[in-house]
Parts: C-alpha cells; sequence; structure tokens
C-alpha cells in the first residue's frame, strides 16, 4: 500500500510481513540449509545434551540437573501422561517428554535473543510431528482395536439414538482420522507464527519511531511498541510452553483413544 | 524441490516444505532415540529404585515395630503367666497348711482322748482292787469288831459271811449314791 502513497518511500514504516519467514539458504547451493533447520539441529542437540547431563547416571538422591530434569519428567507424567493414559504412563513417557521438550525448545528460540525465531512457526517441523502421531495412532487402532473395529469404534459410538449416526458417523471419520491429526499442527504452528508476527510488528514499530524516524507525534509510539514488545515477550515464553504442553498432551490423547476405545 | 519452488512462489505459509519435513522429523527421531530409549529409562528405573528404597524403608520400620510390638506382648503374656503361678501356688500352700493343721489338731485330739481313756481305765482298775482290798479288810475288821463288841466270836462262817454281805451291800448302794 505504501509503495504507491509518497515520495518518502524508504523512510516510511513497513509493517512486517511473511517475508519473516522465509530464509535463504545459509550455504550457497545447499537449500536446504537455512536459519529454521539450523536451530531445529540446534535444539535437538541441546536436548540430548540437556538429557544426557540429567539423566546419564541418575541417582537415587538427585542432585542439580537431575533435579531440573526430573522436575520436567514429573510434569511430563503428571500433568499429560497420567490424567490421559493412566497406568499406560511408563510406556508412552519417552515419547511424551521428548515431544514435550523438543518442542518447548523449538519454540523458545522465539525468544532467545539474537536467535529469534521459533522454529515451529514453519509449518513443516509441526507437520512432521503430527504425521509421525498420526502414523502411530492408526498403527495403534489397527493393533489393538483391529483394522474394522477400529473405524467402527470411532464412527458409532455407542449409546445413540440411531438416526443420529447419519451426521455422527461421517463427522466422526473425518474429524477423527483427519482433521484433529491436521489442527494438531496448524495449532502450533499458527500460534508461533502469529506471536513472531506480533513481537516483530512491535519492535519494529519502536525501532522506527524512536530510531530511524524521530518525530515528536512518532516517539510516544516507538515507546508503545517497546513496552509492548517486552510485555508481548513474557506472554509468548508462557505461549511457548503451552503450546508445547497441548501438543505432547493432544498426542497423549490421541495414543489413548487408539488404545482403549470408548465406551 | 518441485513443490519447493511452488511453495515459494505461492509464499502460502501452510504449504510444509519437504526439505523442512525431513530436516524436523530426523532431528526428532535422532532426539527420540537418544532421550526416550537410552535416557528416559534410566530415569524410570530409578524412580522405580526410589520408590521402592522409601517403600522398602518404611516396610522395613513397619516390620521392626510389629517386631517389638509382639516381643511386648509375649513378655507381658509371661508375666501375666508367671502372676497366676504365683497365685496358684501361694494359694495350694495356704491350702496345704490349713490341712495339715487341721490333721494335727485331729491327731491331738485322738491322742488326748486316748489318754483320757487310759486314764480312765486305770481309774476304774485302781477303784476296783481298792475295793477287792477294802472288802476282805473291812470284813475282817468288822467281824472282829463286832465279835469285841458282841463279847461272842462270830466264828461260825455261815453267819458270819451273812452279815458281812449285809453290811456290804447297805455300804455299796450308798456309796453308789454317792458317787452318783
Amino acid at each position: 500500500m505504501s509503495a504507491t502513497l509518497t515520495p518518502l518511500a524508504s523512510d516510511e514504516f513497513h509493517a512486517p510481513g511473511l517475508g519473516l519467514f522465509d530464509w535463504p539458504p545459509l550455504v550457497d547451493d545447499v537449500a536446504w540449509f537455512n536459519k529454521p533447520a539450523l536451530l531445529a539441529l540446534t535444539a535437538a542437540i541441546l536436548v540430548m545434551v540437556f538429557a544426557f547431563v540429567a539423566f546419564s547416571k541418575p541417582k537415587l538422591v538427585p542432585r542439580g540437573v537431575q533435579n531440573v530434569g526430573e522436575l520436567a519428567y514429573d510434569f511430563v507424567r503428571d500433568q499429560i501422561a497420567r490424567p490421559n493414559l493412566g497406568k499406560d504412563s511408563d510406556r508412552w513417557m519417552p515419547l511424551l517428554f521428548t515431544m514435550f521438550l523438543f518442542v518447548w525448545i523449538m519454540n523458545l528460540f522465539g525468544s532467545v535473543i539474537f536467535v529469534q525465531f521459533p522454529v515451529m512457526a514453519r509449518i513443516g517441523y509441526p507437520a512432521v510431528l503430527s504425521l509421525g502421531v498420526w502414523l502411530l495412532v492408526m498403527y495403534l487402532g489397527m493393533k489393538h482395536q483391529g483394522p474394522i473395529g477400529f473405524f467402527k469404534n470411532v464412527m458409532f459410538p455407542p449409546g445413540l439414538p440411531g438416526w443420529i449416526y447419519v451426521l455422527v458417523a461421517p463427522i466422526e471419520l473425518i474429524s477423527t482420522f483427519f482433521l484433529r491429526h491436521i489442527t494438531h499442527a496448524v495449532r502450533l504452528f499458527a500460534t508461533m507464527m502469529a506471536g513472531h508476527l506480533i513481537v516483530a510488528l512491535f519492535s519494529e514499530v519502536g525501532w522506527h519511531f524512536l530510531a530511524v524516524q524521530v518525530t515528536p507525534l512518532g516517539a510516544p509510539l516507538g515507546v508503545l511498541g517497546v513496552a509492548m514488545t517486552i510485555l508481548l515477550t513474557a506472554f509468548e515464553l508462557f505461549i511457548q510452553a503451552l503450546q508445547a504442553y497441548v501438543f505432547a498432551l493432544l498426542t497423549a490423547m490421541f495414543i489413548n483413544d487408539a488404545v482403549h476405545p470408548a465406551h | 524441490m518441485y513443490l519447493l519452488a511452488v511453495a515459494e512462489e505461492a509464499k502460502n505459509p501452510l504449504l510444509p516444505d519437504m526439505a523442512e519435513m525431513v530436516i524436523g522429523g530426523a532431528a526428532f527421531l535422532i532426539v527420540l532415540f537418544f532421550v526416550g530409549r537410552l535416557l528416559v529409562p534410566r530415569l524410570q528405573k530409578t524412580l522405580e529404585m526410589r520408590t521402592e528404597a522409601i517403600e522398602g524403608g518404611l516396610k522395613r520400620a513397619e516390620e521392626a515395630q510389629a517386631t517389638a510390638q509382639r516381643t511386648l506382648e509375649e513378655y507381658r503374656a509371661k508375666l501375666e503367666e508367671a502372676r497366676h503361678d504365683a497365685a496358684r501356688l501361694r494359694e495350694e500352700a495356704r491350702e496345704q497348711a490349713a490341712q495339715i493343721k487341721a490333721e494335727l489338731r485331729e491327731e491331738a485330739q485322738a491322742e488326748a482322748r486316748r489318754l483320757i481313756e487310759a486314764a480312765h481305765a486305770q481309774i476304774e482298775a485302781d477303784r476296783q482292787q481298792a475295793f477287792a482290798q477294802l472288802r476282805g479288810e473291812i470284813g475282817r475288821l468288822a467281824t472282829d469288831l463286832a465279835g469285841r463288841i458282841v463279847g461272842e466270836s462270830l466264828e461260825d462262817e455261815v453267819r458270819q459271811s451273812r452279815v458281812v454281805d449285809r453290811f456290804l451291800q447297805e455300804l455299796e448302794s450308798a456309796d453308789g449314791a454317792a458317787v452318783r
């Protein structure tokens, strides 16, 4: 919109757009190796190093990093696994714990200074995780309920009047087998992307009106922008952890649905 | 790569990039193997051992307490038994003492009775003897006396004995009345 309005285009404020999420390759001719990819690999290494320091030689009486690791483990076990999976919790804890930590660190990069990009704001990363969960859930459902029983239990939940199955069956089929797994990924992606956009917008406001083009009218706006950036960064820290929790929580729910069909 | 190019042209943020999915998937699988497969089981084992250690400690304490309680009960039971025994023995001793006392008294009474009876018999015998002696003596004295008084000898045996017998009979009856 701005390009055609005035000749002062170079000095004008540009709201950051989707360009924020496009990253050129860090090395020429290696198309896949961009900043998100580097961050994803870094996150993987960080999670592994943390888990190694915490749990490589676990002690009966925990010390130092093991305490922190156990705090995270207990959180995932008591808040995610046990409410959904009950006594199967221990079997699925390796997956849920890894997933929570991995997603959280990837999100956390959005608020780490100089890094400042939540990897999960690139749809490919949440998509591959939810695709993996989808494959796992399909396998578990077929294994525990049988290929036909799996579909029957989902599409025809018992205890409803007969005619309503005309509505329920297709809705449940699409919802359970596809939609909820797509939203599983999109929810994480969209919150991270929106959060990053909003923080970027306010920091751009602050930068533009306090550094690039200082005017008496613009300065208060710039101050507001900085204040909002700080406030929203705090909020983002919360959302990043919350979304990691939700992602792992939904995974636990899907697994439980596949292993123990609704009765 | 063709898909990637299309996505970049359209700049649709909802279309996943294949390269990203491969990188993300590989990174997650490596982490899953390393953390989930190797490290989390170690922690789970430790947590189990911790639970066992705590539960084991509690169980041992409980067992020790139970043993102490049992021993205390045993001692109490033994003490009670000992008290019962002591009471029983005291009771028996008292009974025996009473019995012995009663037997002794019985014996003493029997002995006394026997002595009294012997004394009675002795007295009776002495009396009989004295009486027999006196009888002869008195008869002779009486006849002598009577002979002197009457002046004639009562030599006639028949008469003499008749007089004596009559006298004695009178004497006896008077004596018997006095004794009774």
